[in-house]
């Protein structure tokens, strides 16, 4: 999928704009002289009111732009076409697209359909179509089950026709009855598709006539649910979000804003902003002028690039942090909050025990909520959950490199990185960003040195769940998709990092300076590459001096003694 | 040449040394708290202390280097070796029998030797040392892009500290010394109310009598 950035209506009516407060466009100079001011003149506003450029004069008059949609022009429930009764939902999406004429070519570009991403800057092939987590593993192979959350109908294997516009799911994301559900696309092993029976019938005309724009809900069908179930895969989001208040999140709280994902996912022709296969790190760019900048989710998008307000010296040194910090660094002071648990730690090795030659499920961590999580289960392994995790931090530039399964490393290697990723102080990209950290040991080509595609779904005799043969899944998963196999699987630890974006405290409770400025327990303490005033410090200096000073002192107090058991009273004044 | 109470110190110079003290006092505590000695103030409050007690001292330095040269007082402050060995003599041994202070205050030199040459080398080593590093420090937004700013940053800041160590430790030196020769009290009235004594020539005091019959009683 190309990147979903620069088309034509997005761009900045007037390129020659630079974005944003006056403050933003002074120059250090300016901004420093600004540091005396704020300690003793009351805030003035800034004279530079700027001036706004006049629109370049062009031939051909380009699309005009319009401000974001609200509210709606059509109730559904009033159109016939979607009276139904409909067989499937393919059925429903004919109808959509009998008005929605132009949304099947729009929607079949976006990653949502496709599955499928190639890295414009490491020519990587990445998408759920191809890649290894240290999750479930691989959706490839996999397709029956983990299709569903394809938003499409049908995916069940290579066979799957992706040009057919009338597979695409369009009531997964715009249905509000809260009714429709989605089931594997093949049937599995019996010891599994048991976990999807007896579901009631959905009323696909009520959940036709229900569409919207898509609620957190909608999202989170698929996103709360990454990984195999609530908040086991991102940590910043699951269930708690679908109604939070807004202490859980500031601005997706029901008692605050309510903001829908795509308030800040920003939408063009269906293809959303903020993909985490593309990160911007850093926004340089700010607030946009009116119908701008719908190409980025990014907290500067709407806050600018100076968004803590300059009526202190702190405000301002706020601001300045900005260049390396990341908001989410310290508005996200801990994630997986709200009650429910995340996975951190998941092990493969000990998947595949049975009780009577069934699989079987261990519930073993009750979460704030009170719900009970699996820690074992047969087909997956042991699981470790954790709630309220203060983030691991790091410099990132928004670019992950991703351990595919091209990709061949040393087999006698200690750790893998999923999906590594580069940063530093000095390359002027990247800004310190908080991260989940999972870790796994899940199964490897023990003779090559890659990672391995593991058949965990299907009704043959080779598929993991059902048969708990790791050795014949492995084998099938790789040669079904003509991969070379050495034949000698072994478990391998590997981590994959999560940016931490979700889960925005109030204002009260970001983090403070001392929480990172401070030599011991400092949420930095990890982060190479600065001078962090309060945390780091050079020992020498630090003994040298407090010789200097404890002698200095000792020098008075013996100095003083002498002078007290040697001076002759008499002379005394 | 006979001594007299005399006013040496002017409302300005007091005003100057009280507040440069106080100031100091608040930077001390704040830059060893921000430093992570200690957790008195929170590391916020510490930094918009201490940023803000600076650039008071740094108004009042510029107050107060604008008075020494137009009063022609920096020359109070010029080093010299005369006397000096008197002066360590006395602080390392005749202090011990009870022998008087060997200095006597001239008009022109108010200080002696020992003190001139430890001011001097305050005004014109450590306080520049701390106060320019100081602003590079704050300015570090305005650098902080330039190739290597965080080792340079780390230079800065060890210097920093380095010259706030240093003054700690003269702090400590200078109030120990109040307790020499006379009486604590002794040592600190002139900075209150001016006046201490100097030993005058006949020609100061007829042009003090005569001129400024305010500042000698």
């Amino acid at each position: 999928m190309p990147a979903p950035r620069r088309t034509p209506w997005a761009e900045r009516p007037f390129p020659g704009a630079a974005g944003g407060h006056p403050w933003q466009r002074c120059s250090p100079l300016w901004r420093g002289a600004w540091i005396a001011m704020l300690l003793w003149l009351p805030l003035v506003a800034a004279a530079d009111a700027g001036s706004w450029p006049t629109p370049p004069a062009s031939e051909e008059a380009p699309p005009q732009v319009s401000g974001p949609l609200q509210g709606g022009t059509a109730d559904h429930t009033k159109f016939e076409e979607l009276a139904g009764p409909f067989a499937d939902g393919s059925e429903v999406t004919q109808a959509c697209l009998g008005c929605h004429t132009e949304t099947g070519k729009h929607f079949m570009q976006n990653i949502h359909w496709t599955w499928s991403f190639e890295d414009p800057n490491t020519g990587q092939q990445l998408g759920k179509k191809y890649l290894i987590n240290n999750f479930c593993t691989n959706a490839r192979g996999n397709e029956g089950m983990c299709t569903q959350c394809h938003a499409g109908y049908g995916w069940k294997d290579e066979s799957f026709d992706f040009t057919d516009e009338t597979k695409i799911d369009c009531l997964v994301c715009h249905e509000t009855t809260g009714t429709y559900y989605k089931t594997p696309n093949s049937a599995g092993s019996p010891a599994c598709s048991v976990m999807f029976e007896g579901k009631p019938p959905i009323d696909l005309a009520a959940a036709a006539q229900s569409v919207d724009l898509p609620q957190r809900a909608n999202c989170g069908a698929c996103h709360f649910m990454g990984g195999g179930g609530d908040n086991v895969k991102h940590g910043d989001l699951s269930s708690a979000l679908k109604a939070p208040p807004r202490t859980l999140d500031v601005h997706m709280g029901v008692d605050g804003l309510n903001f829908a994902c795509t308030a800040c996912h920003v939408t063009n022709k269906h293809v959303w902003a903020g993909s985490r296969y593309n990160v911007v790190a850093k926004d340089t760019e700010g607030t946009g002028l009116p119908g701008q900048r719908t190409d980025v989710a990014t907290c500067e998008s709407c806050h600018g690039l100076a968004p803590h307000p300059v009526d202190s010296l702190a405000g301002f040194k706020l601001n300045d942090h900005v260049q390396s910090i990341a908001c989410q660094t310290c508005h996200i002071p801990a994630f997986a909050r709200g009650g429910v648990a995340t996975v951190v730690d998941w092990d493969w090795r000990t998947a595949g025990r049975t009780r009577d030659g069934e699989g079987f499920h261990e519930e073993g961590y009750i979460q704030g909520n009170g719900e009970h999580r699996y820690t074992y289960k047969s087909i997956k392994g042991h699981f470790t959950y954790d709630e309220d995790i203060v983030p691991e931090y790091a410099w990132f530039d928004g670019q992950m490199v991703y351990t595919t399964i091209d990709t061949e490393f040393d087999p006698d290697a200690a750790v893998i990185e999923i999906n590594g990723f580069t940063g530093s102080r000095e390359d002027g990209r990247s800004r310190i960003w908080p991260f989940k950290r999972m870790h796994t040991w899940q199964p490897y080509d023990k003779g090559h040195g890659t990672l391995v595609y593991t058949h965990l779904w299907g009704e043959d005799d080779a598929a993991y769940w059902g048969n708990y043969d790791m050795a014949a899944a492995i084998e099938k998963g790789m040669a079904d998709f003509g991969l070379d196999y050495s034949g000698e699987y072994g478990f391998i630890e590997t981590l994959s990092w999560w940016p931490i974006t979700h889960m925005v405290a109030p204002k009260a409770q970001a983090l403070g300076c001392g929480d990172c400025h401070t030599p011991s327990n400092s949420r930095l303490a990890s982060v190479a590459g600065i001078y962090l005033p309060g945390r780091d410090r050079n020992p020498w200096l630090d003994g040298i001096g407090t010789i200097l000073v404890f002698g200095t002192l000792a020098g008075i107090l013996i100095h003083a003694l002498v002078r007290i058991f040697s001076k002759p009273k008499e002379a005394q004044h | 040449m006979a001594l007299h109470r005399v006013k040496i110190f002017s409302l300005f110079e007091r005003f100057w040394h009280w507040s440069q003290m106080l100031l100091i006092v608040l930077l001390l505590i704040t830059g060893f708290g921000l430093h992570g000695f200690h957790d008195l103030f929170s590391f916020e409050d510490a930094v918009t202390l201490h940023t803000g007690a600076a650039l008071t001292l740094l108004v009042l330095w510029a107050f107060g280097t604008f008075w020494l040269f137009t009063t022609r007082s920096w020359r109070h402050f010029i080093p010299t070796v005369h006397g000096m060995w008197g002066v360590l003599r006395y602080y390392s041994l005749g202090i011990f029998k009870g022998e008087r202070h060997p200095y006597r205050k001239a008009y022109w030199r108010k200080h002696n030797p020992l003190q001139a040459l430890a001011y001097t080398m305050l005004k014109l080593v450590l306080f520049p040392a701390i106060w320019i590093t100081g602003l590079i420090y704050l300015f570090y937004f305005a650098w902080r892009d330039l190739p290597d700013a965080t080792a340079y940053l780390t230079g800065v800041a060890l210097i920093h500290t380095a010259a706030a160590f240093a003054i700690l430790a003269f702090v400590f030196i200078h109030v120990y010394m109040l307790t020499t020769g006379h009486s604590f009290r002794d040592h600190v009235m002139p900075m209150i109310t001016g006046f201490d004594e100097v030993d005058l020539t006949p020609e100061e005091e007829a042009y003090l009598r005569k001129d400024q019959p305010e500042d000698i009683r």
